[in-house]
């Protein structure tokens, strides 16, 4: 029989936390819509399936995009993770080999040391005693640095690390107890029988030359098992349910499934599967420049989970998306965060934490009752036909040059083109849906929908990347919908336009709602590269920094943008360059009150370098078309 | 009776210590930089509603810290939020904010209970 009491806390917590994960699994797949689940079956039954477990094995084991970013991080993710599944699996295999008989209980192979003292002595077994050894001193390393993050956090390259609340300070002490309580218990044990490897064995002959090692390694096996139980009972309400969600979270996603914009069974796993590992506090430019330091996603999916009210939390942010790109987990993280302005001001449902075991979904309030139009006042327009429409949008407005180059260029291509907001248009409704009005902002989108559908044009050229953004995400429009940097492009590619090298050395500075937000990289770059010596920077494509005007932001005043802004143009101009080009009013114009370099949008520097030919300008736009006037030409 | 073209206009003096002025406390506490406007009408010059109606942010901004709160909140709704008022403010006033905050007020007072 070999059973003793001191396994007891560890078989409750551990069958305890087995059975919540798969309820807890049960009821989020049940929570999908009927698409979605559909989606799960195929994808847990296809070939979605041998790519999840491989994401599990590089992601959830190695941790290999903290890796990447930050390896001294990614070592202590990957020590305790991976180390752990080493020391289950090797452990489970040793039990099951040199135990007495195969197939044991968990905790025969957990605490196989107390049941085999004697084994390990010679041969093959200490080999294997060597090789257990070392994966335990593995992950007693990243404990250690573990530990030293918690109170100083730089030294694994970490700038801030994430503040924890009263039950994951208990789960974190008993995750810190359990490997020291597992190399003392086991070198008690070695040092009385005199076994065990270079870690155990050691430690445990030099204990036992002073102490009583027969009589302490039994507390210790009592700690060892406790902190197990401890920390599987607790591993629901803290942050560590990461763990087990993270692996659902993969299946899901590897089978198609997306966070939308409602709060769903999706986006609740992809709020347990962030580990708070910081990485995200760490990019944030409100962090690093404006020292705002409790709005990250890392603290708003804490919140969420907390069920604390988290509307100041949510719309506080830029919504650049760079926590997006650098999250390990793969998190939607600015989705989630839309959903959470969309939900308003909800009231903290319960604090209670044994409640947090069966939580319920989060409730959000369902349609406003205020269903009146509110902008009934935008006039009727009957706009004449053309086959290009420009729409300059809100912040062009305010940054004319662009607007007028824009024209030159328009004109230059001898394209039947109309400006439809010339006289100042609707606002494109993206500013409202930012503040989580949705409602107000479709009013909005119908509007400009009608205006944009009784042009009969195909093209539709924006100079916003914000315009352009909601343009192509929530308008049903059937025209061709262009960033004026994608639209020039073509000009240049099918020769319409015929343009100077301007001798200039300029960096691009990538708009966040263009560049991450609507993955349009490589067309600015390639206009650039026409035009002028474009350089590179250390912020290129989905790492480019935000200009801090973003309007996504409700909370930051004027000293605090001007604070990232400054920040970000004098990283962009390290090179010191002759141009800042971007490719956004709203960028432009907070870059340059921010810097002594000359900021540009594309347009004006593709106006700049506008060779207009004389045919062309004496040319009646609406007789010829654009492929005749360069056969002309 | 005839009407003769003239009429007895109402008193308009601002009484402060009978005006509801909660609304604009509600702001500042919110939104410090409410205090910071000079009601220069540079919002109100660039004003996307603003160029279509009547609508204007700087009056706005006025009323509610008269506490006339009556008729402002049917204002407010016609704001679109595109945000031009924020560029062109000289005294970096967050005003996005504060018709977000001001539409809140509005909606937790129960004497403007819709």
């Amino acid at each position: 029989m070999q059973f003793d009491p001191f396994v007891i806390p560890f078989n409750i917590g551990l069958n305890f936390i087995l059975l919540y994960t798969v309820i807890r699994c049960v009821v989020w797949f049940r929570g999908l819509s009927r698409a979605d689940k559909l989606r799960m079956q195929r994808g847990f039954f296809g070939t979605p399936f041998a790519q999840s477990l491989r994401e599990i094995f590089l992601e959830s084991l190695l941790h290999r995009k903290i890796l990447k970013t930050n390896f001294r991080l990614g070592y202590m993710h990957m020590s305790l993770a991976f180390g752990w599944f080493l020391l289950i699996f090797f452990g489970t295999i040793e039990a099951d080999v040199f135990g007495t008989r195969h197939l044991n209980a968990p905790y025969r192979a957990i605490f196989f040391r107390f049941f085999n003292p004697e084994h390990g002595r010679m041969g093959f077994e200490s080999v294997y005693g060597f090789l257990m050894d070392l994966i335990l001193a593995f992950v007693l390393s990243g404990l250690f640095l573990a530990i030293i993050k918690r109170f100083y956090s730089r030294i694994v390259g970490m700038k801030k690390t994430t503040r924890l609340k009263p039950s994951d300070k208990v789960a974190l002490t008993a995750l810190w107890l359990i490997f020291p309580s597992r190399l003392l218990a086991e070198s008690f044990t070695c040092g009385a029988y005199g076994t065990g490897s270079f870690l155990t064995g050691t430690l445990g002959s030099w204990l036992a030359s002073f102490l009583p090692a027969q009589q302490l390694a039994y507390p210790f096996w009592w700690l060892y098992s406790l902190s197990l139980g401890t920390f599987f009972i607790l591993l629901p309400v803290t942050r560590y349910m990461h763990i087990p969600t993270e692996l659902f979270l993969i299946f899901m996603r590897n089978s198609g499934i997306k966070t939308g914009d409602k709060t769903g069974s999706y986006s609740e796993v992809e709020v347990f599967s962030c580990s708070s590992c910081g990485i995200c506090i760490d990019t944030c430019q409100l962090n690093t420049s404006a020292g705002i330091t409790n709005i990250q996603s890392a603290y708003l999916m804490k919140a969420i989970r907390n069920n604390s009210n988290v509307a100041e939390i949510a719309h506080n942010c830029l919504m650049c998306g760079r926590c997006d790109q650098v999250c390990p987990v793969g998190i939607e993280l600015s989705p989630i965060r839309m959903i959470q302005r969309r939900a308003g001001e909800n009231d903290i449902a319960y604090k209670n934490t044994y409640k947090d075991y069966f939580r319920t979904r989060q409730i959000t309030a369902s349609e406003k009752p205020d269903i009146s139009p509110v902008y009934n006042f935008l006039p009727e327009v009957n706009p004449d036909k053309a086959d290009v429409l420009y729409f300059a949008g809100c912040m062009t407005h305010l940054t004319p040059s662009i607007k007028n180059s824009m024209v030159r260029i328009l004109e230059a291509s001898g394209l039947n083109y109309k400006f439809i907001d010339e006289d100042g248009g609707a606002c494109c409704g993206r500013p409202l849906m930012l503040a989580g009005q949705d409602r107000e902002a479709r009013e909005l989108i119908n509007y400009n929908s009608q205006l944009i559908w009784k042009s009969g044009a195909q093209t539709l050229v924006t100079s916003c990347p914000i315009c352009y953004k909601v343009f192509r995400e929530s308008y049903y429009l059937d025209v061709e919908v262009l960033h004026h940097s994608q639209f020039i492009k073509n000009l240049i590619d099918e020769d319409i336009v015929k343009l100077n090298f301007l001798r200039k050395r300029v960096v691009y500075h990538t708009p966040c709602d263009l560049g991450r937000g609507s993955g349009v990289y490589n067309e600015p770059k390639e206009v650039l590269t026409h035009i002028s010596r474009l350089e590179k920077s250390k912020f290129e494509d989905d790492k480019s920094l935000c200009c801090g005007g973003s309007l996504a932001n409700m909370k930051i005043g004027s000293q605090k943008r001007s604070l990232i802004a400054r920040d970000a143009a004098a990283e962009l101009t390290r090179t010191s360059p002759d141009i800042l080009a971007t490719a956004c009013p709203l960028c432009k114009k907070t870059f340059s009150s921010a810097t002594t370099t000359r900021v540009a949008d594309i347009a004006e520097l593709v106006a700049e370098a506008l060779i207009v030919s004389s045919v062309k300008r004496s040319t009646n736009k609406k007789i010829f078309s654009a492929k005749e006037l360069a056969a002309i030409s | 009776m005839e009407k003769f073209g003239f009429f007895i206009s109402k008193g308009r003096q601002i009484n402060y210590d009978s005006n509801d002025r909660s609304i604009a406390e509600y702001i500042y506490e919110r939104e410090p930089s409410f205090r910071r406007c000079i009601e220069c009408g540079g919002c109100s010059a660039t004003c996307t509603t603003g160029s279509m109606t009547k609508f204007s942010l700087r009056e706005l901004h006025i009323l509610i810290k008269r506490g006339e709160n009556d008729k402002v909140m049917e204002s407010l709704k016609k704001c679109m939020l595109c945000g031009k008022c924020i560029l062109v403010c000289p005294r970096g006033v967050n005003t996005r904010n504060i018709v977000v905050l001001a539409k809140q007020a509005f909606q937790k007072s129960a004497a403007y209970a819709i």
